[in-house]
């Protein structure tokens, strides 16, 4: 009975998911869309990956960083150097080194910090990711090879929304596999963590190495997304990833839920879309960031969502235990 | 020779000697209890024997090997397992998967199989799953297997973390104050659980409580732990007339209660 | 001897962005203390100061005496409203949505300013002019006396406030064990009310200070000296008041020396790096108490 309830979930997100890119594909070639919108629909995919690959952090780990922003400029710069560099190569093949290459390169330097600062949780880790995101920005910015603060231009344009196939696939299955992950005994022993860490070691959960190890896949995922950023806008510049960005994709997660993958994939393409519906926004974009990043917390504790969740805990449980 | 040895035990916490000189031994199928006045420091051997702290010095040997310095999960799989005084469970996740969590190490698949969810993972989800049912069972928790832990009510969330506990396989069971607010009738119930965990996972207790009808009920052995140090030990019916333990418990009488109200926030 | 008064020289400047760097960190550490929270948005109120200073000083032309005065009060009433609104609600909340409601408040008092005055960078002369003195070979300027006393007074009054006064002593109580605080019959809001309004007016202080140094206004001046200051109070040990000295003081050392001669391009690197250091090898930092969660 479960598994047919699963079944029938499972395909009504598949029927959706090959709805939405029938509808797109059929929108940008009958040229129904402005070519503001043409131009968005690359980035709403990346917003997308990285608030997923975000949201595994936040929402499953139960840890914040607030440097997710600078493992998308690793992965962007690491991806626009190769491309640029291996001009002798095919296309899709230089295209693909760079996407592997970036997600590798994202994920070691999440490895590399990951190992003394996962030691730390809550606030001290948050602002110790908060450090090393300011630290890698500044590396960038003084480095010759990334242009330093002038960044890199004339990166060739290989994921615009003529490739949206690539990049929607690419998208579905970075989607998948953290739904697959958050599924698994990996999937739960992150999950225990946030619950309980201490609970959670004394369950037989190495705590540090899964927390590692979630990092990194998001790291890895962030890393990827900053390639097809990079190849979509086709100039880098340090600026582009700063705290700012970090801070963007979080209000994404928190809107979106907080280990809800649905919502942060509904929020992060609701949050890249809004300010080119509604021109004039852009000015008070972040102040709308930093309201909805306070409210949703106030209303997530707040008496009035305790009693909206009692009313519809009511059926399924016996008593509601404080 | 003892399933479990501890030798010369003792742990300071900057000037406070907390436990001192603390030497017990557990022996394999045995149901021992760890009594003692609050603040008397059984938490705090609990939390040595499973690597939550380090002791300042003395040995901790299971099977003859020590286990000072592993940390926590590393002693859970050499077969060292806990509930604990204020309930840890995991919140936000189902009372299956709580389970699931502690079934981690003995159901293992690698971390591709994981994202994908092909290879093994169906195989060895599904004998987990049954796993966890059948020890969900024991405890008349499987009606409640998708239930959200924290909306379970109290008693059932205490029968949950020993359900957990008993998931990842151990040799010893360690219980902080399991009857802790809990009205008699299902302290009575949780006598019988113990019991029955007892008979049926073969596994040996050693259980801090303050209820004594389940202390002088259940336990064949008891420890009284006062000021750090071992008061007295041995067989229920001595221990709990001795003069000493009976000093040691009415001079703490008020603090009792506040302590049994604390085990009940 | 030259290479002596160049090293005494860095000392000072040490000494006088350390005095600072102490001032803020005092609000981090009196905040966690009492709240067990980092108040992200502490640095905010920095810059919320200055600007505040600034629309006194230049555009009310208000006597710089009675601007400063006015400012640390409104920065102080600031602390208070953003306590009261954004993170009361969240008392018994996780730490991780306490937090984000922090970033929240930071990313929202930036950028209201950033909306209010633009980003481009705001000229404005210190309010300080007092000339220099010299000791020797050594000169001394006048923001740096000013800030060498005013700092001074401020840790000193605040020391005696807290071990001498009724109020001081209940914020006392309420960082131990704010329930049991609470049945003593302190009154915990009232007292956390009066953390955050301390705290916020040492903040005030210290960005009329800063302002006074650097001459220049934007909407993120307050970030990185609001980071590092929150790194000076976790090497002094956060929740210690005596430590939050200390540490502002040494960071504000460390920072200068490696200005000086290692690179200035690095400083923040390092001073990063001492922040790794110490949570990592001694996560209460050099004054802070062994606090471990209960199990």
């Amino acid at each position: 009975m479960k598994n047919l309830i699963k079944n029938k979930n499972n395909i009504i997100i598949f029927a959706i998911t090959i709805a939405v890119y029938v509808l797109i594909m059929i929108l940008v070639n009958a040229g129904l869309l402005s070519r503001q919108m043409t131009s968005i629909i690359v980035p709403v995919c990346v917003n997308v990956m990285l608030a997923v690959s975000l949201c595994l952090i936040v929402g499953f780990l139960g840890e914040l960083t607030l440097g997710h922003a600078s493992f998308m400029s690793i992965g962007a710069y690491t991806g626009a150097l190769i491309t640029m560099n291996l001009t002798t190569l095919p296309v899709p093949v230089a295209f693909a080194i760079a996407i592997i290459a970036g997600g590798l390169v994202a994920g070691l330097f999440g490895i590399l910090i990951g190992v003394p600062v996962l030691r730390l949780k809550g606030d001290y880790l948050a602002i110790v990711t908060l450090g090393f995101g300011e630290i890698i920005k500044s590396i960038i910015n003084s480095l010759t090879v990334t242009g330093g603060a002038a960044g890199l231009s004339n990166i060739p344009k290989y994921s615009t929304y003529k490739q949206f196939t690539l990049i929607y696939i690419i998208m579905v299955l970075m989607i998948l596999l953290i739904a697959n992950l958050v599924n698994s005994r990996h999937g739960r022993a992150i999950s225990s963590i946030r619950d309980n860490y201490i609970a959670a070691e004394a369950t037989g959960i190495p705590v540090s190495r899964f927390k590692v190890t979630a990092f990194v896949i998001s790291a890895v995922f962030a890393g990827i997304a900053g390639v097809i950023y990079a190849h979509n806008v086709g100039i880098l510049k340090p600026g582009n990833f700063d705290y700012n960005k970090s801070i963007e994709i979080l209000v994404m997660v928190v809107l979106g839920g907080m280990g809800n993958i649905k919502g942060s994939i509904i929020a992060a393409v609701i949050l890249t879309l809004l300010p080119e519906v509604l021109r004039g926004l852009d000015d008070y974009r972040m102040l709308m960031y930093a309201v909805v990043l306070i409210a949703m917390m106030i209303f997530n504790n707040s008496a009035f969502k305790a009693r909206l969740l009692e009313k519809k805990n009511l059926k399924s449980s016996e008593k509601e235990v404080e | 020779m003892a399933l479990l040895e501890i030798k010369k035990l003792g742990i300071s916490f900057g000037g406070l000697r907390a436990v001192d000189d603390l030497n017990m031994e557990l022996n394999e199928g045995s149901l021992v209890g760890l009594i003692g006045p609050n603040g008397a420091g059984k938490t705090t051997v609990f939390n040595m024997l499973t690597g939550v702290y380090t002791p300042t010095n003395g040995r901790i040997l299971l099977d003859g090997k020590s286990i000072v310095g592993k940390k926590p999960n590393e002693i859970c799989d050499a077969g060292i397992a806990r509930t604990f005084q204020n309930i840890r469970l995991f919140d936000k996740m189902t009372v299956l998967d709580n389970v699931k969590v502690a079934l981690n190490s003995h159901y293992s698949y690698s971390l591709f199989e994981s994202f994908t969810h092909l290879g093994s993972y169906r195989k060895k989800e599904l004998e987990m799953n049954e796993k966890a049912m059948e020890i969900l069972k024991v405890f008349d928790l499987d009606g409640q297997a998708d239930y959200m832990a924290t909306n379970l009510p109290y008693g059932k969330q205490r029968k949950l973390e020993i359900a957990r506990a008993l998931a990842t396989n151990p040799r010893i069971l360690l219980l902080d104050e399991p009857a802790a607010g809990m009205n008699p009738a299902e302290t009575q119930e949780l006598m019988h659980t113990i019991e029955l965990v007892r008979s049926k996972f073969h596994v040996t207790i050693l259980l801090i409580e303050h209820d004594m009808k389940l202390v002088s009920g259940i336990c064949e052995y008891l420890y009284v732990l006062n000021f750090g140090t071992l008061l007295v030990h041995g067989k229920p019916e001595e221990v709990l007339n001795d003069p000493k333990v009976i000093t040691a418990y009415l001079g703490d009488e008020e603090e009792e209660e506040g302590g049994s109200a604390h085990g009940n926030a | 001897m030259n290479v002596l008064n160049s090293i005494i020289e860095q000392l000072i400047n040490g000494l006088r962005t350390g005095s600072i760097y102490a001032l803020i960190a005092l609000g981090y550490t009196m905040v966690y203390g009492i709240a067990k929270m980092i108040n992200f948005a502490h640095g905010d109120i920095i810059m919320v100061g200055a600007y505040i200073l600034y629309v006194f000083v230049s555009l009310l032309h208000i006597p710089a005496i009675p601007a400063v005065l006015l400012t640390t009060m409104a920065c102080a009433v600031l602390g208070v409203v953003i306590e009261k609104v954004a993170y009361k609600p969240l008392r018994k909340a996780q730490p991780l949505a306490v937090l984000i409601t922090a970033i929240g408040v930071s990313f929202f008092l930036q950028n209201i300013i950033q909306l209010i005055f633009g980003a481009t960078p705001i000229p404005f002369g210190s309010i300080i002019k007092i000339p220099a003195i010299t000791l020797g070979s050594i000169t001394i300027s006048g923001i740096t006396l000013v800030t060498l006393i005013v700092t001074t007074i401020c840790m000193v009054s605040l020391t005696l406030f807290i071990n001498k006064t009724k109020a001081g002593r209940a914020m006392r109580a309420v960082s131990e064990d704010k329930g049991a605080a609470e049945l003593m019959g302190i009154n915990v809001n009232g007292t956390i009310s009066l953390t955050f309004f301390i705290g916020s007016a040492l903040a005030a202080i210290a960005g009329i200070l800063f302002i006074c140094q650097y001459e220049a206004l934007k909407p993120t001046l307050g970030a990185l000296p609001g980071i590092k200051a929150f790194v000076a109070a976790v090497l002094g040990g956060i929740g210690s008041i005596p430590g939050a000295m200390l540490g502002g003081i040494l960071l504000g050392v460390i920072e200068s020396l490696s200005k000086a001669y290692i690179s200035t391009q690095l400083s923040d690197a390092i001073v990063f790096g001492v922040l790794v250091l110490v949570l990592l090898v001694k996560p209460t930092g050099l004054l802070g108490k062994q606090r471990k969660e209960k199990v």
